[in-house]
């Protein structure tokens, strides 16, 4: 679960990491209260959205007047926003987070994220922050400094003393510094993150000419599993940006990837899931969707993840693979036939189902004089569903 | 011979009497596991299908002398329930249970690196010594027990119902194996694929190992750098999410290519570099192992030869 800069600036702010302040417009007539309410400007207008690179996209823009904020405002918010992380169609932008602009002085680099490879969490820090620095850690790996956090204390009070002097935090800053590092590995303990950076974490000039130290931009990844924890984010989360038949897929319970291709897939399991994707790809043909109902799934979850898939415009051909391990064929067999009922099968049906109740699923289908290809084993299946589709194209 | 488990290990099953934990209590008990006890936290001297259940599983162990627990419990408590397993002195913890926070899981690694135990998932479909030719099986976990043969090869695994194919795809071509082991799908878990490698290298009962790995993290490639500095026997090797997109989750929690790592070219060039046979066609892995095994033919069945 992605969050908005705007709800990671809020959740860091309660955890005493300093932010500046900001309100969130969903329409370009709420900006004229909001400038009101922060002061004379300038001040700067942010699309919300889950992509990284919104500065050079058009994304972020400064603004020195009223009607600029507003035209700003406007702009960012009627188109979707194209950045190198979006994909050509880009993202829907429903908010901008207005803010009082900040004199920046310095940008450092601070995040905590779950890190596969030490087995927890993992505290990065770096001198130098900004637009560009995922691009440059690959290359330089030296200016970056890990912390492995202990998952059972937590960041210690050394831990982030030292990491406010590698990232370049002295003098009167280092002890503030220090506390927002410490802020940060709180939030991400406290949220169940997975993910929270700050980029940049900046040393700013305050109003009254005294440096600072400042979050200027926040994101924040909720680890999926830990959401029922917190029932507050999980509410406000937004989904715009998935695709319809995800967001439906979601709702269902099951785990749906809309990919390029035109056989609808329907398969149990994460790994034959994939697999069968691959074997598609092999045989010369290409997957619309990665769909696993998983193991447990009931046989209305199975009628709708059906659903999703023949609802899908851009089929030409389905192929349903199964390999019964707690799932069981005939629960498969049947989820399919319900569907069929409301959606019609409009396109060649490739079915191989292997396993937990495998006979008594063929035998089901059988039975429906439903017009199915038979297939026994999985190359068998790979193939026929690509020629299935090629002959419907 | 077999890795972690065989037909004397004694189990228990936490979370036995919710409808889950008493489905697959009975297919490993019918199985032929030595299924002693269940566990559940206030439901203490019930049983469940002939099975004495008790609160705890300090309990269990001290009137049952359980030696391996299945875990079946929902996401909530399941990190608990592990921890308990390993304060109790259970040596063998195996977690089915999918959608444990990954917090929960850098608490549950951090807590058992304490302990002698060993935790394997969690979600993932457990681990089986196939039962057969007079020798009793046991089974700890969710996978379809009549689809394994007893045989040489080990097979280790980031996911499920792939394992069940990879390992029907071996027993049709008469490849039994000596012990299936699901590591689990999450990216912080108990066991890695290099602790199974080790543990098959020095089993005499295993001949060669099978290895299913999916894109995402480093596994493939601890598993590529193990394999050429402490293997001897043959390692073959697929790994699933080809044709994954980056940076989408394919299913498991651990299965996504971020920032380029952990793509399926990566692990494929790390595992080949290593002298891992690599088989690029998941509807060829029992007949990839199969040719090693009898030569190229494979035409005569290998109960005839």
């Amino acid at each position: 679960m992605k969050l908005h800069e705007y709800q990671a600036k809020v959740l860091l702010a309660a955890r005493g990491v300093p932010v500046q302040k900001g309100f969130v417009a969903a329409r370009p007539g709420q900006v004229p209260a909001i400038l009101k309410k922060l002061g004379p400007g300038p001040w700067v207008v942010k699309a919300q959205v889950h992509a990284g690179g919104r500065g050079r996209a058009g994304g972020i823009r400064l603004v020195e007047s009223r009607d600029d904020a507003l035209t700003a405002a406007k702009d960012i918010l009627v188109k979707p926003l194209v950045t190198p992380q979006t994909g050509s169609a880009g993202l829907p932008v429903r908010s901008v987070l207005i803010c009082k602009a900040v004199d920046i002085r310095r940008e450092a680099y601070a995040a905590v994220l779950m890190d596969r490879r030490s087995g927890g969490p993992v505290l990065v820090v770096s001198r130098e922050g900004g637009a560009d620095v995922e691009a440059r850690s690959g290359s330089s790996p030296d200016k970056f400094l890990r912390l492995p956090i202990d998952p059972l204390r937590g960041l210690t009070a050394a831990q982030a003393k030292r990491a406010a002097k590698f990232s370049g935090f002295r003098g009167s800053l280092a002890a503030p510094a220090a506390r927002a590092l410490s802020g940060i590995s709180r939030a991400f303990f406290s949220l169940d993150a997975l993910l929270v950076e700050v980029n940049p974490l900046a040393e700013v000039k305050s109003p009254g000419g005294r440096p600072a130290v400042m979050a200027v931009d926040a994101k924040i990844i909720v680890d999926d599993n830990g959401a029922f924890r917190h029932p507050d984010l999980a509410a406000e989360e937004d989904v715009g940006d998935l695709a319809p038949a995800e967001r439906r897929a979601r709702e269902a319970g099951v785990s749906y990837v809309r990919l390029e291709g035109d056989i609808g897939c329907l398969v149990n399991g994460a790994g034959l899931a994939m697999a069968t994707a691959d074997l598609l790809g092999m045989h010369g043909g290409a997957p619309a969707n990665f769909l696993d109902v998983g193991g447990g799934a009931r046989g209305i979850q199975v009628a709708e993840a059906f659903r999703i898939l023949l609802e899908d415009e851009r089929i030409r051909a389905v192929l349903v693979n199964i390999f019964g391990g707690i799932m069981k064929c005939d629960i498969i067999a049947r989820g399919l036939l319900e569907a069929i009922k409301t959606t019609g099968l409009r396109h060649p049906l490739v079915v191989r189902l292997e396993g937990n109740r495998s006979a008594e699923g063929r035998r089901i289908i059988a039975v429906s004089g439903l017009n199915v290809v038979n297939a026994d084993e999985l190359a068998d299946a790979a193939r026929k569903a690509v020629e299935a589709a090629k002959a419907a194209r | 011979m077999s890795i972690l488990v065989d037909g004397e290990t004694a189990v228990l099953v936490q979370g036995i009497t919710g409808a889950s934990g008493r489905l697959h209590a009975k297919a490993c008990r019918e199985y032929g596991t030595r299924v002693v006890a269940g566990v559940t936290p206030g439901k203490g001297g019930a049983e469940v299908d002939g099975t004495p259940v008790f609160d705890t599983v300090r309990e269990a162990v001290r009137r049952t002398g359980a030696a391996a627990s299945l875990i079946l419990v929902p996401a909530p408590a399941a990190a608990g329930a592990i921890l308990e397993a390993a304060d109790a002195g259970i040596r063998l913890i195996v977690a089915i249970t999918e959608g444990i926070p990954v917090l929960d899981m850098a608490r549950v690694k951090a807590r058992l690196k304490k302990t002698k135990s060993r935790l394997i998932g969690p979600n993932g479909p457990g681990i089986i010594t196939p039962a057969g030719a007079g020798r009793p099986g046991c089974m700890i976990g969710i996978m379809a027990g009549e689809i394994h043969k007893p045989g040489r090869i080990g097979v280790v695994s980031r996911s499920g119902t792939l394992t069940y194919e990879a390992v029907w795809q071996l027993t049709q071509k008469g490849l039994g194996q000596s012990t299936v082991v699901g590591i689990g799908g999450d990216p912080l878990k108990g066991t890695e694929f290099t602790d199974i490698l080790a543990l098959f290298e020095k089993d005499p009962g295993t001949d060669a190992v099978l290895l299913i790995g999916e894109i995402g993290g480093s596994d493939e490639e601890d598993a590529a750098a193990f394999f050429k500095s402490s293997m001897t026997k043959p390692l073959f090797a697929f790994v699933a999410g080809r044709t994954a997109p980056e940076g989408r989750r394919m299913g498991h929690a651990g299965a996504v290519v971020e920032g380029g790592l952990g793509s399926w070219v990566g692990k494929r060039r790390a595992l080949e570099a290593a002298g891992v046979q690599f088989i690029e066609s998941p509807a060829e892995i029992g007949a990839t192992v199969a040719k090693w095994k009898f030569g190229d033919s494979i035409l005569i069945s290998p109960s005839a030869k």
